[in-house]
C-alpha cells in the first residue's frame, strides 16, 4: 500500500469512527435530538431539505452574496493596493483612512448595509466586501512594497518608460503569488461574514439565514445540515481556488521557493 | 559608432545627517567604439556607481555622460545592462525574458520570438528556451541575462560584476563566451569587476579608479589579441602592475 492510499483510507476510517461515536452518543447518551441531533437525524433532514428544493436555492443565494462581495473587494483592493504600494503620495494620502476603517469589524457595517441597500443581495455582498477588502488590499500593498529593486531596474533598462508599464510588466506579475494568498485569506474572512450577515437579517434567504431561521424553529437537525454545508462549501471554494492558482498562474513560483 | 564620453563626473549620496558621501569626483573617461573596458579599483571606489550613472539608473551630481554626443538622462534600452545579482524575471520563460525588451518596443509576438531565439542560440541555450529561470544554473541565468540585453541591440553593453557569483570554472568559461559574443556583435562593453585577473583577460583597456571619492587613476592599454594566456609572463606582469596600483591607492604610504 503506498502513502497516498494509506492516507486516504486512514482519513475515511477516522471520519467513519467519528460518525459512529456521534451516532452512539446522540442515540444512547444524550437521547434528545434537540440537544444533539444524531447522524441519521441529520441525514434525514438533508434528504428532506434537498427534496424541497430550498437547499439548492439557498446555496445559490449565498454564493451570489459571496461572489458580489469578493469581486468588489478584488476590483477595489488590488488597484488601491497597487497605488499605495507604488506611489508614496498615494500611500501617505490613503493610509490614515485605511487605518481608521480597517479595525472596524465588518459586521459593524450591517446596519448601514441594510439602510443603504435594503434587504438585497447587494446588502449582504457589501458586508462580505468589507471583510474581504482589507486582506486583499494589505497583501497587494505589501507585495508592491517588497518587489526586488533589480527587477524594477531591469525593467527600466529594457524599455519600461512609465510607471504604468513597470507595474503592468514587472511589479504586478512579481506580486501575483502574494496577491493570490491575500485573496485566499479574504475568501475565508468573506465566508464568515457571509453567514453573519445573513443571520443578522441582511437577507431573507441563504445558508446563514436558514441556519438561524431553523434555530428559531428548533429544527436542530436542519441547523446541523446548514453548518456542514457551510463547512464543505468553504472548503471547496478554497481548494478550487488554490488548485487553479497553483496550476495556472504560479508554475514558476513553485520552483522559486523552498 | 558608439562612443561613451564621461566628463568631469561627480556623485555625492546624501546621508541622513545632512552631510553627503562623495562617491565619485571628477571622473573623465573617453570610451571608443567596440572597446572592451574593464573598470577596476579598491572596494567602495564607485565603479558600480559610475556604471549605473552611464546606464541612467543614477544621476550625476555634476558633470555629464554622453553617448555619441547624446546626453544620458535616464535608463534606455540603447544601453544594455547585465546585473550582478540574478535579474531574470522568474515568471517568464527564457524566451520571453529575452524578448522582454522587444515586447516593450511594441514588436509582435512572432517577430520578437524569432529574434530572441537567435540570441538564445548565440549564448548556447536553445534547448532551454521554454524553461523558467529557476530551472537554470547561475551561469545559464547570466547567459540569458546577456542575451536579454543584447536582444535590444544596444549601442553599449554595461556589465556590473556579472560573473561575481559564479564558481571559478564557470566564470572562466563565461569569460571566453563573452569574448566570442563581443567579437560577433561588435558592441562596446563596459565591464565592472573586482577581479584583476578577469580584467586583464578581457579588456582592451583597464581603467583603474582611485579609492573614494573615485576618479580615474590610470588607464592601461592591453593590445594583445584574444584569447589570452593567463599563465604567460606578460599576463602576470600586467596583473601585478594593476594589483600594486590598487593596493597602493588603498594603503597610501
Amino acid at each position: 500500500m503506498n502513502r497516498k492510499t494509506q492516507k486516504r483510507l486512514l482519513g475515511i476510517a477516522s471520519l467513519i469512527t467519528v460518525a459512529v461515536i456521534w451516532q452512539i452518543v446522540a442515540e444512547y447518551v444524550v437521547k434528545r435530538s434537540f440537544i444533539l441531533p444524531s447522524v441519521t437525524d441529520v441525514a434525514a433532514a438533508f434528504v428532506n431539505l434537498l427534496g424541497s428544493g430550498t437547499l439548492v436555492a439557498d446555496i445559490v443565494v449565498s454564493f451570489q452574496h459571496f461572489g458580489i462581495g469578493l469581486l468588489a473587494a478584488f476590483l477595489l483592493g488590488v488597484p488601491i493596493g497597487i497605488l499605495m504600494g507604488w506611489f508614496r503620495v498615494a500611500d501617505f494620502l490613503l493610509d490614515p483612512i485605511i487605518e481608521i476603517l480597517r479595525p472596524i469589524p465588518p459586521l459593524a457595517w450591517i446596519p448601514f448595509a441594510i439602510i443603504w441597500f435594503g434587504l438585497t443581495t447587494q446588502a449582504a455582498g457589501f458586508v462580505i466586501f468589507v471583510g474581504a477588502f482589507f486582506p486583499i488590499l494589505t497583501a497587494t500593498y505589501t507585495a508592491f512594497r517588497s518587489i526586488p529593486k533589480v527587477f524594477v531596474e531591469a525593467g527600466k533598462v529594457l524599455g519600461c518608460d512609465t510607471s504604468f508599464e513597470l507595474i503592468r510588466h514587472v511589479a504586478l506579475p512579481s506580486a501575483v503569488p502574494a496577491i493570490a494568498s491575500g485573496i485566499r485569506i479574504a475568501m475565508g474572512v468573506g465566508w464568515m461574514c457571509l453567514v453573519a450577515a445573513e443571520m443578522f437579517g441582511v437577507s431573507r434567504s441563504g445558508l446563514g439565514y436558514q441556519l438561524w431561521h431553523n434555530y428559531y424553529l428548533h429544527q436542530m437537525p436542519n441547523v446541523v445540515v446548514y453548518m456542514l454545508i457551510l463547512g464543505f462549501a468553504g472548503l471547496a471554494i478554497d481548494r478550487i481556488f488554490r488548485n487553479y492558482v497553483d496550476q495556472k498562474l504560479l508554475r514558476w513560483h513553485a520552483g522559486e521557493v523552498a | 559608432m558608439s562612443g561613451v564620453t564621461v566628463q568631469n563626473l561627480s556623485k555625492a549620496f546624501p546621508k541622513e545627517d545632512g552631510t553627503a558621501t562623495q562617491a565619485l569626483s571628477g571622473v573623465d573617461l573617453e570610451i571608443g567604439d567596440m572597446e572592451f573596458i574593464c573598470l577596476v579599483g579598491p572596494s567602495g571606489c564607485g565603479k558600480t556607481t559610475l556604471l549605473r550613472i552611464i546606464a541612467g539608473l543614477e544621476t550625476a551630481t555634476t558633470g555629464k555622460v554622453t553617448i555619441d554626443g547624446q546626453p544620458v538622462t535616464g535608463p534606455d534600452p540603447k544601453r544594455g545592462m547585465v546585473f550582478q545579482e540574478y535579474s531574470l524575471f522568474p515568471w517568464r520563460r527564457v524566451i520571453d525574458n529575452v524578448a522582454f525588451g522587444l515586447e516593450m518596443k511594441g514588436m509582435g509576438k512572432d517577430e520578437r520570438r524569432e529574434i530572441a531565439d537567435r540570441y538564445i542560440d548565440m549564448v548556447g541555450l536553445s534547448q532551454f528556451r521554454d524553461a523558467y529561470p529557476y530551472e537554470l544554473s547561475g551561469g545559464m541565468r547570466q547567459r540569458v541575462a546577456i542575451a536579454r540585453a543584447l536582444a535590444n541591440d544596444p549601442d553599449v553593453l554595461l556589465m556590473d560584476e556579472p560573473f561575481g557569483a559564479l564558481d571559478a570554472q564557470t566564470r572562466n568559461r563565461m569569460q571566453k563566451e563573452l569574448l566570442s559574443l563581443w567579437e560577433q556583435t561588435k558592441k562596446t562593453i563596459v565591464f565592472v569587476t573586482h577581479s584583476v585577473d578577469e580584467a586583464v583577460y578581457l579588456a582592451t583597456r583597464i581603467v583603474v579608479l582611485s579609492p573614494r571619492p573615485g576618479s580615474v587613476q590610470e588607464i592601461i592599454d592591453i593590445p594583445w589579441a584574444h584569447p589570452r594566456d593567463r599563465t604567460s609572463a606578460e599576463f602576470a606582469e600586467v596583473r601585478r602592475r594593476v594589483l600594486r596600483m590598487i593596493d597602493e591607492t588603498e594603503n597610501p604610504q
